[in-house]
Formats: C-alpha cells, sequence, structure tokens
C-alpha cells in the first residue's frame, strides 16, 4: 500500500480535499517520531526499543460546527476515509457561535530559531547509549553499601518533527530533540526498603548531567529516606524542595486553563487583576527561551509564542488561553494553544516556572523551627473546583531549622488559594529542569497528618 | 468463521500479513541466541461524543495500527515497532528487536511457559458502541444533559461523554501459538457543577465495559449515572473540613476497592517481585492480611472493563488467588517473568499498545464477601471515617506506602454515619493494611467499570471490587488536626 511523506504540503492538499466537500475551514496536524531507549538493570542490559513513527489529525468545521480524528495510516486510502469521517461526523455536532480558528491577521509570520534539535547526537552509536545508563547504573550502586538493588537505569532519545497547516494560510514545522537519563536505586536497612531516584533531561545531548552526577544524586536522595518514621498529626510550615514543588505550579496552571474557567471548574475564575498569592509568588510563562524544554515557535493553532508576566507578586496578570477558551472569556489568546493530533485544542504553558526570591534553600530550611520538608508526593487529591489539596508526601522532618530525620506515611493537606497566600519564602535556586519548574517554596502552614 | 479465526483474517486481508510470512519473521527474530520472540499486530479504532453547556460540541475519532516485534534472551527485551504494517518493516524490526540477544550473558536458554486453559468467549457483541449510528450517541448525550439539569436548579454546567474502543489484536509466537482477540470497550461518563450562594462544586459518575450500547440506554441507566453525579455535587456543597489523622476507617463496597488495587495489587505483580523491589518479595506463604481477608485478581469475568479473553501475549486470562484467608498465595505474572520465577503463566501479560513491551498487570481485582451486614460494621466504629467513593490512587512499591483520595466519605460517630467531609487522601503500608481488616461485609460489589492503571507510562483498562470493611486504624489526610 502507497503510504505519503508528511509533509506541508500534504496538509495542504488534504485540506482542499476537505473544502471540495463543503468544509469552510480547517487543519492539520502532522507528527512524526523517532524514538529509542534502553534500561538496564544490575549492570545488565534490561530492555532495548526502537521505533519511527507516524500520526496525522485533521479538524474540519462546517461553519460554526466542527469534529476531528487521526490516522497512523497515511495511505491514500486512509486518508480519503479520514476526510469523509470527519465530515460526516462534523454534520452531528451542534452550532457552537465561538469554534473556528483563529483571525489570519493574528498568525504567527516570522518563525524564531529556538535551538530546539541535536541533529549531531543523531550518530551517537546504541552501544555508547547502553554504556551511559551502565555508567549511571554504577555511580548510584556503588556509592554506598547499604544500596543493594536497583529498578533499573534508562537513557532515551526522541527526535520529532511537527507540521501544522490551516485552510486560511498558516503553514508551518519545527523539529526537535530529547534526551534523557535516570536511575532509580534502591537502599536497604534492617530489613525495610527504600526506592528514589534522580535524572537529567536535556534537548541537547551535550547538556546532560555526567552518569556520575545522575547516579550519586539519586544515591544520596534514596539513603537519605532509609529509617523513615510516621510523625504525629500536627500543623506546620511545610517546604517543597526544586522537584515538588513544581507541582503546584502544575496546579496553577490547569486552574489558569481557559478550559477550567469558563467551565466553572476552577478556584480561580474570576480573579484576573486580584491578589491570589504572596508577594513572593511571581509566575511567568515563556515560550521563547532558546533550547527549552517547552519552547516552540507557534502554538498549536499557529499564533506567535511570547513571554508574560502570569502572577506579578501575587496579582493574577493573564489566564491561560486559546483562541476558543478566549473567545468564551471575552478575551483574546494568550499564545497556549496546545494541540495533540487526536483532539481538538487545548490549553497548556510553554515554560513555566515560579521566579527565584533571594533566599538559599539552607536559609529557607534554617528558618523552620519545626516543620517538614517534601522530596516526594504521591495520589492526586486536589480539587480543582473548590483548591482543596490533600495529597501522600514524604520527605524530611526539619528541627531547629535542621533536615533531622526522614518521615513517610504521612499527608499534607489545605487548600491551594490559602496555599498560594502562604508563600513566605522562595528560593534562589531555579533550574529549568523541565518545562515546569520552580526553586525551594516555603508555605507557611499546612495540616500534616501522621499517627 | 470462528471468532478466533477472525483477527487472522482481518490482518490478511487488510494489510495482506500471511502465516507463513509471521514464521519468517519470527525465525529471523529468534536467530541463535534468543529464547522467544513474538509479534504483536494491533489495529484500534477510537471515537469519542462530547456535551458541555447544552451542546454537543465535538465528535472525534481516532485509528491506529501497528505490529511491535519482541525478542526475550534471558533477562533482556529487545523490541521494536512499526505503524507501517509491511513484511519489510516487520524485518527491519524483528533485526532491531533481536540486537538484545547478542548482549546475553548466560548461555542456558530460559524456558519460556506455554499458554495453558481454553480462550474464553466473555463479550459477545454483536454491535460495538463504535458502529452504532452517532446521531444515536448525540441524542443520548442532550438527554442525560436535560435529565441532569431537571434534577435540581443548583445544577450550572454538564458535561457527559461516550468513549469507545474496537481492538483487534493478533499474537503470534515463536513457540507457534497464533491467537487473536476482538476487544470492545465503552465508557459513559456524566460531570456536574452546582453552585449555591457562590459556592461550587463538582460531582462525577460513570460506568461502561466491554458492552453494547444498550447497557446504558435498556433500563434508562444512564439517569442513575446523572442521578449519581448531581447528587455528589450537591452532597460536597455542605461539606465539612475532613479530620486529619489516625483512625477507624469502613470502606464501603465497589469502588473503593482500588484500596487493593494499590496497596496490595501492584505489590503482587511478578517483575518487582523477581527483581525484589517489591515490599511483598519472597513472602508467599506468609500472613499479609487478617484472615477475613481473600483477594483474587480475575480477568474471565463477562463483559467486565478489567477482562480479556487473552492477555497480550496470547495467554487465556485466569482467577489468580492472590491471598486466601490471609495468606499470600501468588503472583501475577507474563511470560517472561512467568519463566524467569519458574512460576505458572496467570494471563496478566499485558500493554497499552503495539508500541508498548508487555508487563504484568492487573484485571479485576476484588476482595471475597465476608459475613458481616454493611450496618453492623459501620456500628461498630465509636469515632472514623466512612469513605464510599474515590477518586485516584498511587502506590510507592519499594516503600509499600499507597495512597487513594476520597471523593464522598462521611464522619461516623458513635456508630451512627453523619456529616459528610470534604475529599482527603488516605495513605497507609501495603504489606500491613489489610492486617488490621476487622469486620468483612456480605456485600460484595464490582465497581461501574471506569477504572484505568497507570504503571511505567502504559495505561490499561481494569477492574476493582470490595465488600464494607473495616479498617482498624488508617492515616486520614484531612485538614482538621
Amino acid at each position: 500500500m502507497e503510504r505519503f511523506e508528511l509533509s506541508q504540503a500534504l496538509g495542504r492538499e488534504i485540506l482542499d480535499m476537505a473544502k471540495a466537500k463543503g468544509a469552510s475551514q480547517g487543519d492539520a496536524v502532522m507528527v512524526e517520531s523517532d524514538s529509542f531507549f534502553v534500561t538496564v538493570r544490575m549492570g545488565e542490559v534490561e530492555k532495548i526499543s526502537q521505533a519511527v513513527e507516524k500520526r496525522l489529525g485533521l479538524r474540519l468545521f462546517f461553519g460554526n460546527s466542527s469534529a476531528s480524528a487521526s490516522t497512523s495510516d497515511i495511505s491514500k486510502k486512509s486518508i480519503e476515509k479520514l476526510v469523509d469521517d470527519t465530515v460526516r461526523m462534523a454534520k452531528v455536532t451542534a452550532q457552537d457561535p465561538h469554534s473556528g480558528l483563529p483571525n489570519a491577521a493574528d498568525l504567527a509570520r516570522d518563525l524564531p530559531q529556538l535551538d530546539l534539535i541535536d541533529d549531531s547526537a543523531r550518530a551517537i552509536l546504541v552501544d555508547d547509549k547502553i554504556q551511559m545508563a551502565l555508567d549511571t547504573e554504577k555511580n548510584a550502586l556503588t556509592y554506598d553499601a547499604r544500596i543493594t538493588n536497583s529498578e533499573g537505569a534508562e537513557f532515551s532519545n526522541h527526535f520529532g518533527r511537527v507540521i501544522y497547516v490551516t485552510s486560511h494560510g498558516f503553514s508551518g514545522e519545527y523539529s526537535g530533540s530529547t534526551f534523557g537519563h535516570s536511575v532509580a536505586p534502591v537502599a536497604s536497612q534492617n530489613g525495610s526498603m527504600q526506592r528514589d531516584y534522580w535524572y537529567s533531561s536535556s534537548r541537547k545531548f551535550s547538556k546532560l548531567e555526567s552518569p556520575k552526577s545522575v547516579g550519586e544524586r539519586a544515591a544520596r536522595r534514596v539513603l537519605r529516606r532509609l529509617g523513615a518514621r510516621k510523625i504525629k498529626t500536627c500543623e506546620c510550615p511545610v517546604v517543597f524542595d526544586p522537584e515538588m514543588a513544581p507541582s503546584l505550579l502544575r496546579n496553577l496552571s490547569s486552574a489558569l486553563s481557559g478550559y477550567s474557567l469558563y467551565k466553572g471548574a476552577s478556584f480561580l475564575l474570576g480573579k484576573l487583576d486580584t491578589k491570589i498569592g504572596s508577594e513572593h509568588l511571581t509566575v511567568i510563562d515563556d515560550g521563547t527561551i532558546p533550547g527549552a524544554h517547552g519552547s516552540r515557535p507557534f502554538d498549536g493553532e499557529g499564533l506567535p509564542i511570547r513571554k508574560k508576566l502570569v502572577v506579578d507578586k501575587g496579582e493574577l496578570k493573564s489566564y491561560l488561553l486559546d483562541t476558543y477558551s478566549g473567545k468564551k472569556l471575552g478575551l483574546g489568546s494568550t499564545g497556549n494553544a496546545s494541540r495533540s493530533v487526536a483532539e481538538p485544542p487545548g490549553v497548556s504553558p510553554a515554560n513555566f516556572y515560579l521566579a527565584p526570591g533571594k533566599d538559599t534553600p539552607d536559609d529557607i530550611i534554617g528558618s523552620v523551627k519545626a516543620g517538614l520538608y517534601v522530596t516526594e508526593m504521591i495520589g492526586f487529591g486536589v480539587n480543582m473546583v473548590t483548591g482543596d489539596y490533600s495529597r501522600g508526601a514524604a520527605g524530611l522532618w526539619i528541627e531547629n531549622g535542621e533536615l533531622a530525620y526522614p518521615v513517610e506515611e504521612i499527608t499534607i493537606a489545605g487548600n491551594l488559594k490559602d496555599m498560594f497566600q502562604n508563600i513566605e519564602m522562595v528560593g534562589n535556586d531555579l533550574e529549568m529542569r523541565g518545562r515546569i519548574a520552580s526553586p525551594t517554596v516555603k508555605i507557611s502552614q499546612m495540616t500534616v497528618a501522621g499517627d | 468463521m470462528t471468532q478466533e479465526n477472525l483477527p487472522v483474517a482481518f490482518f490478511s486481508d487488510n494489510f495482506g500479513i500471511r502465516a507463513g510470512d509471521l514464521d519468517k519473521v519470527l525465525d529471523a527474530a529468534l536467530g541463535k541466541k534468543a529464547d522467544y520472540a513474538d509479534l504483536y499486530f494491533e489495529y484500534r479504532r477510537n471515537e469519542g461524543v462530547s456535551l458541555e453547556e447544552g451542546l454537543v460540541k465535538n465528535c472525534s475519532q481516532s485509528t491506529a495500527n501497528g505490529v511491535g516485534v519482541r525478542v526475550l534472551a534471558d533477562t533482556k527485551t529487545g523490541y521494536a515497532y512499526t505503524d507501517d504494517i509491511t513484511i519489510e518493516n516487520l524485518e527491519i524490526a524483528a533485526r532491531t528487536a533481536r540486537y538484545i540477544a547478542q548482549t546475553r550473558q548466560s548461555q542456558v536458554p530460559v524456558p519460556v511457559g506455554q499458554p495453558h486453559g481454553e480462550i474464553h468467549d466473555l463479550y459477545p457483541v454483536k454491535t460495538p458502541v463504535n458502529d452504532v449510528a452517532l446521531e444515536k450517541k448525540v441524542e443520548l448525550l442532550y438527554e442525560i444533559d436535560k435529565f441532569a439539569r431537571s434534577l435540581d436548579p443548583r445544577v450550572k454546567n454538564v458535561f457527559v461523554s461516550l468513549g469507545s474502543e474496537a481492538k483487534v489484536i493478533l499474537v503470534a509466537t515463536s513457540q507457534g501459538l497464533v491467537v487473536g482477540d476482538i476487544q470492545p470497550l465503552t465508557r459513559l461518563n456524566v460531570t456536574c457543577i452546582v453552585e449555591e450562594e457562590g459556592k461550587r462544586q463538582i460531582g462525577s459518575f460513570g460506568g461502561g465495559g466491554r458492552v453494547e450500547f444498550g447497557f446504558f440506554v435498556d433500563n434508562r441507566d444512564y439517569e442513575r449515572y446523572a442521578r449519581e453525579a448531581v447528587r455528589q455535587a450537591i452532597l460536597n456543597l455542605s461539606a465539612i473540613d475532613a479530620p486529619a489523622g489516625t483512625m477507624d476507617v469502613v470502606l464501603g463496597a465497589g469502588w473503593p476497592g482500588i484500596l487493593l488495587h494499590e496497596a496490595i495489587g501492584h505489590g503482587l505483580e511478578g517483575d518487582f517481585n523477581r527483581k525484589k523491589t517489591s515490599a511483598f518479595t519472597d513472602r508467599i506463604g506468609q500472613k499479609v492480611a487478617s484472615e477475613l481477608c481473600t483477594v483474587v485478581d480475575d480477568g474471565t469475568m463477562p463483559s467486565r472493563r478489567g477482562s480479556i479473553n487473552v492477555d497480550d501475549e496470547g495467554t487465556p486470562t485466569h482467577r489468580t488467588v492472590l491471598i486466601e484467608n490471609g495468606t499470600l498465595k501468588g503472583y501475577l505474572q507474563d511470560k517472561l517473568n512467568a519463566g524467569l520465577m519458574k512460576m505458572p503463566l496467570t494471563g496478566n501479560g499485558r500493554r497499552e499498545s503495539y508500541a508498548h513491551i508487555p508487563m504484568p498487570r492487573m484485571t479485576n481485582t476484588f476482595m471475597l464477601a465476608g459475613e458481616s451486614e454493611p450496618e453492623d460494621i459501620i456500628r461498630s466504629v465509636k469515632k472514623g471515617l466512612y469513605a464510599v467513593s474515590f477518586g485516584g490512587g498511587q502506590v510507592d512499591i519499594t516503600s509499600g506506602k499507597f495512597v487513594f483520595s476520597a471523593s464522598e466519605a462521611y464522619l461516623i460517630e458513635d456508630g451512627k454515619v453523619t456529616k459528610p467531609v470534604k475529599g482527603a487522601t488516605l495513605i497507609g503500608n501495603g504489606p500491613d493494611v489489610l492486617t488490621r481488616v476487622s469486620m468483612v461485609g456480605c456485600d460484595l460489589k464490582l465497581d461501574e467499570g471506569v477504572g484505568t492503571c497507570g504503571k511505567d507510562g502504559q495505561s490499561v483498562p481494569v477492574g476493582v471490587g470490595l465488600p464494607t470493611i473495616r479498617i482498624d486504624g488508617l492515616t486520614v489526610g484531612g485538614t482538621k488536626a
């Protein structure tokens, strides 16, 4: 069966086919990826996986009604069926006056060069990738005699290409790469086991942390959990380490998503230009940082990406919107449309981070007489409508300004509205390890449940 | 043509893949050094229809097909996949997957178990929901919206979604097995937002399984979904702060079985036990629960979301006793781990798609009914929490700590259910929590068919079930210290 190569021209051709069948507007998104991973465990290769994938998504409008479809089969027959199915589905959806593509005048024109791909790394040999994972694990396993086991170390790489074409003149594409390696050592003491991990991820192979650094950090993280105990239920200050603090920003970004807002499903509804946090809460969304994980030359609707102040010293300055959710709220898009192949656009932040403060992490821990330093959270206990928050946690107990002993089997609870207002200190230790990043954060009081 | 032959014909007709080709590719994959090789062909079509603000704004559909080639050599797995199903691509994938065998250290072959047991026919669906006219589905969504809004004036918004999937799989192995399955799956969800005096709350309810459209409409069961979503949202408007600390907890029947899934199930998956990273490692034959507890994983329950006729390695599903009267009996296995641990296959080798390597996964995991009346269980608690509905949960396999988050819970005071409390996360220790089960109800209930389990980045549909049980002392993560 003949298969097509993905291209902007193919996108235009498909949209022309749809126009001929009566569609008034449409867009096509195409993604191809080349991915690899290897996991090693206890010094031996465990799994290797390699694949190339292609997917094509189509969305069509008939006036104000729309439907979307996607396929991994990029053949003539399949594409014809895709168009026909989409046309058929759009006939039963409702007329929605806010639907449609963004104004043509607003589309991104001069696409910025954001340094998102490391093509030279395509030449790295599989054996070298395996060696890197082996080295990372070895550095963790040999760090301390109490590290007795491992869930393995992984090296992965991903090369992706995104093509986006609309019926009203946008046609663009970009390619990017991601490299990562990680290890999850297991330590034991007195018959009880703990596991922790560390990872490094970058768009450039050369920017990855060394196997020694990743292995040793993972080792130190797991060792400090040994001998963890439960504590008495109490109210106390809670310090989130820079691995856990981003989860608070993830909660913030979903509460600020235009879709949550117009549906009435966000505790930040109607809070634009009001104080939603303490003066220490300054949040920026910036899709233009060269080489960063969340950067892209245009958003999921072909609109320009920008840098914006989302929260300024506690005052909410901007929601995260695409064209549709913006219209529903009477506002313009903020360039935050995200688009998966299979679904209509949604909203996501680009590089979303909490601006660093002046205090060192040691200063922050030092400021706590008795409280919790959180290094791990599990569970999903956040109600985005009310802000009610309750999650499982593990970490270290702070006594007289010092990390005293590990704790586990506890929960931390509060309400996100109060938690943002009660941010008392923000560290100077911001590192853009992922799309959503944060320095150390101290919240003056939460409920910790244990015994 | 029998049901079993349909997948063979499907991949032959649509992709030109013949039986002889399979052997050729499997031989190439196996090479001289590997223990085992298999191919996993998959064709999947998903459809989704959704309503919000009184409008069916979107219909979407997606089609995916591909094939994964796997090679096992002692503890190693080589895997390659392609979404372009041709013999040439299969041969390339086979060579890539075989790369793993070159790094093999031990020359002693690892025997990979042969599937045993008969292949089931658990979901004989005549008309898959995918094939029901779109107009009928759209009509149902409008009907649910109207009904939910009619229940209470405080209902401000209703979201309804109907998703369906039709999946055809074919597994061919180097042991000569060729087995396929056709797996329908559907799910209906109703969520509503209610508002009173500026206070908003949310409630959700859903259900489904490997069933036909009639499952939702024949007895107007969708009305129950809407009623439950509205009831839960309204109830939460008046919920008070949840307590914080350790207390006696009564879990209601049904979906609270997520406790078993998180606290016990994952820790009993073969891979973690072979690697000795599970808190349950080497504990078969030991007491891990009170004598009242018998827990099984059963992939053979007709029409259920967590059931499958054969797992994704071609092994027929089984009913596996995990804990019997408090004693740990067995693990859940896939081919790799069963072979290395010299244990029988249990039909739990599952994967999200052709792009994923199989792992031991749960199917429907539940506790058998006991003898206590649910009312007596509640009456036995002086001060505690009664939790009847939950959101998600998670577990740290190694430390054994697990959480699950209540979305509907009440205080128990002097043996009576009193005030509703806000959602709170419950946290416990897997190997220890079931030892504190002091009463088990006679009211075993399975969930409604909405569970999805995530492990190592792969999602698969699962089910859970539980009778009402009492746990003496579990940490409740509320705000009221």
